[in-house]
């Protein structure tokens, strides 16, 4: 009985602990990934290859003074942070990793993972209201819409991919999708043609839904200063900052497991935790590549974008692929 | 409905041709130039404050005719001299003349724009830009120059 | 999304982009009403870098004033030195040697595109692309370095003189001007490729911030403002000055009025000035660089002159009232920012604040030449 609680402990530390490490790490690979397109360094000062960058800039932000605005509403002001980050470490509980690491095999962990996602939209509405400050209110209120109408679209291609799996549980997501290249959800079959669209469609929305550019009007940095989070300093903005890439790895994490096969090998050969890392690695490089290409839309062309282009073409997606499953 | 797809499918491909020119960015050599560990040569006519230039024997060549100091717009350059007698032979006696000797020659390095003023209007080739670009402190009294003292530290 | 929305105005909040604000190129205040998203009026407060230029002029010998034009805007400091000079050599009646004029000019459109490559790196990142700003900036360097080996000075140059220049180009200069131009035409295809044609980037500029010719014509705009809004008028085809008669140019006009037309005016620009350099490093002839009796002390007769230049900005004027001494009486600069500034009040109302923004990176302003 013990046993099974010290298992379960260690599992969920360890997902905890993958989650921090990435969330510390993957800020030193974007300044350096932005460095080289910019034809430049990147942090190189501390330590080789500049890796101890990450925890000199923990430590810097720990050592400042944490100051709250007057007149700001002090509860919410420090639950926000928090709030940014504590739901997307825990969505790590039910990532599975490969066929035998997870931390929490969950028969809904598909709704779960949805579930905490939506908690961190509520984060970034109450640190712009909880900080009195007009360009945080109006940063959190650009960056609320914007996380309501990407949901939609991601959510009905999740349905998509489920109706096809016949199942919610990640792990036997991937198990039906075991085998090699052309078991993968990516690739277009007779009872869904348009997989490739909707694997688009997903990216489009995981782009969207971790505020990055193209999409980051939330903390459009030449316009509204910093955005929501302007009148953060300290630990406030370190947590935000890491919840942001905590966000990120589950992001590429689903869009590996519900469309890449998750740890399977693209020859079906030896699949492991390995592929299933090589594949989240890539995506999130693909993420911090087009952050430092792509110029930033306006608010009016990306819910456009959303509600014009991506619901109608998922939704079609939805119907097309229901009605050839009946078929075939 | 024939624009609305085209339009999607000339918009995906523009951010793919943009995506391309960074990724070939990516591999292209970093252009920095890591400041302390690496230096850049000035040219030669590079701008740095300005300093004095001296004869065979090591004197200043300035004759302290004040050109520079009234040509300044901001006001730098302050000089002072003292007459000194000195002995010359002419026609076959001595005689004892009077010249001007630079004493003190005084740069306020704080409101100097590097116009070269100064440099042009000097007659007798005196003073010249030099090539100091490494100029950085925290107090404003490092940047009043005596030039006259930096000249014997030069040639010392 | 253009058009005039209802606007309610008892429900608004005073936003103020004020002098500290990143998008803002320099220390300008602007006030603005907002209703949600949507600006009900602008405000521009000016003055916060005042540095009372036109006073200076009138307490400074003539060759003392040559510092203070370069620091006016200091992007394209070369047009303006370019103007001061040829008003008091107007004034003067001093003859300038051909050889002269042929490098002012070479120097003078080498430093227009090191402004507009600035200008294009700064408006991109106001939009939220960092990277262009990256390549623009390697590209100036070339330029920076090329003027820097004959003048020694990098951004605020002295360098020309009444009656001609200060020092002459060496070969080093012409062989890197001419090695120069094929890799700057190279760099202009991959933002064609990298920025211009991106589906973002269009949507972002697209009837976004029109400026019709009526509001120029009302405010005095001119340059490439005015240029993206039809009105073909540029100072060195229609009231030619200095030696550029006597090259084969094109002046870009686009009718359609919106930020992407002015864009579009200021990189063709970039490629003509190319051409412009090309032909006179090919032209340059031999002789001296300064007149045989040029004066040291200069007293123009008294009397009113002025000089137009196109700077990169617009039309640069230059006054100069003399009365027969040897500090001008009264010395007057136009500013060219000044006027295309002062549209943005009327143009902005009823804009989105993100589009505002786009709107006036696409005016391409130094505020210290505002202010002078």
């Amino acid at each position: 009985m013990s046993l099974t609680i010290l298992n379960a402990l260690v599992a969920v530390v360890a997902a905890i602990a993958f989650a921090a490490l990435n969330a510390a790490y993957l800020v030193w690979a974007e300044r350096r990934g932005a460095g080289r397109i910019q034809r430049r360094p990147g942090p190189n000062v501390n330590g080789p290859l500049g890796l101890l960058q990450p925890p000199a800039d923990g430590i810097k932000l720990m050592t400042k003074q944490l100051m709250i605005p007057g007149g700001a509403d002090k509860a919410l002001f420090m639950v926000a942070p928090v709030l940014a980050m504590a739901p997307a470490i825990t969505s790590f509980v039910t990532v599975p990793f490969s066929d035998t690491i997870v931390a929490h095999s969950m028969n809904i962990g598909v709704l779960m993972i949805f579930a905490f996602a939506s908690l961190g939209g509520m984060a970034i509405l109450l640190a712009g209201w909880g900080s009195r400050n007009k360009y945080g209110v109006m940063a959190s209120v650009r960056a609320v819409s914007q996380n309501i109408s990407y949901e939609i679209p991601m959510l009905i291609t999740v349905i998509t991919i489920v109706m096809m799996s016949g199942t919610m549980n990640l792990k036997e997501l991937v198990g039906a999708q075991a085998g090699g290249i052309w078991n993968w959800n990516i690739v277009p079959s007779l009872s869904s043609p348009l997989m490739p669209v909707s694997f688009l469609i997903f990216f489009i929305c995981s782009l969207a839904e971790t505020n990055r550019a193209p999409f980051d009007l939330g903390e459009a940095e030449s316009e509204l200063v910093a955005g929501f989070h302007t009148e953060y300093g300290s630990m406030g903005f370190g947590l935000f900052f890491m919840g942001e890439y905590a966000n990120i790895v589950i992001g590429a994490s689903l869009i590996t497991i519900l469309f890449l096969g998750g740890w399977d090998c693209p020859l079906g050969l030896f699949p492991g935790v390995w592929w299933f890392l090589l594949k989240i690695y890539l995506l999130i490089f693909s993420f911090i590549w087009i952050r430092w290409t792509f110029p930033r839309t306006t608010i009016y062309g990306l819910l456009n974008l959303s509600w014009k282009i991506l619901i109608p073409i998922s939704l079609f997606n939805l119907l097309l692929t229901a009605g050839l499953l009946k078929v075939f | 409905m024939g624009a609305y797809f085209s339009e999607i499918f000339l918009g995906l491909k523009s951010l793919f041709i943009g995506l391309g020119i960074t990724f070939k960015e990516f591999f292209k050599p970093v252009v920095t130039v890591a400041y302390p560990y690496q230096t850049i040569k000035m040219s030669e006519r590079y701008r740095g404050h300005i300093e004095l230039i001296e004869d065979e024997e090591g004197n200043p060549k300035c004759v302290v005719c004040g050109m520079c100091e009234r040509g300044c717009p901001s006001g730098c350059i302050s000089l002072a001299s003292e007459s000194v007698e000195y002995e010359v032979e002419v026609k076959g006696e001595m005689k004892t003349k009077k010249k001007k000797v630079l004493t003190r020659y005084d740069l306020n390095f704080t409101t100097c724009s590097l116009c070269g003023q100064c440099v042009e209007s000097c007659n007798f080739g005196a003073i010249k830009f030099s090539k100091e670009y490494n100029l950085a402190s925290s107090r404003k009294e490092d940047f009043h120059f005596d030039l006259l003292n930096r000249l014997k530290e030069r040639n010392s | 999304m253009s058009g005039p929305i209802h606007i309610r105005p008892d429900e608004t909040f005073t936003l103020n982009v004020g002098p500290q604000h990143p998008a803002t190129h320099g220390v300008l205040r602007v006030k603005m009403e907002m209703d949600g998203e949507y600006i009900v009026k602008a405000e521009t407060v000016l003055g916060y870098i005042h540095r009372m230029h036109e006073l200076m002029g009138e307490n400074r010998t003539y060759p003392q004033v040559l510092p203070n034009l370069s620091r006016l805007d200091y992007l394209g400091a070369l047009g303006y030195t370019h103007g001061h000079v040829l008003a008091v050599e107007r004034a003067a009646g001093i003859e300038v040697p051909e050889r002269a004029e042929y490098i002012r000019a070479i120097t003078v459109e080498l430093n227009r595109i090191a402004s507009h490559l600035f200008w294009f790196g700064a408006f991109v990142m106001d939009l939220g692309g960092f990277t262009p700003l990256m390549y623009a900036i390697e590209d100036r360097e070339y330029i920076l370095d090329m003027l820097e080996a004959v003048t020694g000075s990098r951004l605020t140059y002295c360098y020309y003189r009444f009656g001609g220049l200060y020092n002459d180009v060496d070969d080093d200069f012409i062989a890197a001007a001419k090695a120069f131009i094929p890799r700057m035409r190279k760099s202009l295809k991959k933002y064609d490729a990298l920025v211009t044609g991106n589906i973002i980037f269009r949507k972002r500029l697209e009837d976004i911030g029109p400026i019709s010719a009526e509001m120029c014509r009302k405010y005095g705009a001119t340059g490439p403002v005015a240029r993206g809004a039809g009105i073909d008028f540029d100072v060195r085809k229609n009231e030619p000055y200095s030696v550029y008669p006597e090259f084969d140019f094109d002046v870009p006009v686009y009718h359609e009025c919106d930020s992407l037309a002015r864009y579009k005016v200021r990189m063709d620009e970039m490629e003509q000035s190319l051409r412009i350099v090309e032909q006179g490093l090919e032209k340059l002839p031999d002789g001296p660089i300064m007149p045989k009796k040029a004066p040291k002390l200069i007293k123009p007769p008294a009397g009113d002159y002025y000089q137009a230049v196109e700077t990169a900005r617009g039309s640069f004027g230059i006054r100069i009232v003399s009365d027969g001494t040897k500090n001008a009486y009264r010395f007057k600069l136009r500013s060219p920012t000044y006027s295309n500034m002062s549209l943005f009040d009327e143009a902005c109302e009823g804009m989105m604040i993100m589009d505002a923004l786009a709107m006036m990176g696409s005016l391409d302003l130094v505020i210290p030449e505002i202010d002078r």
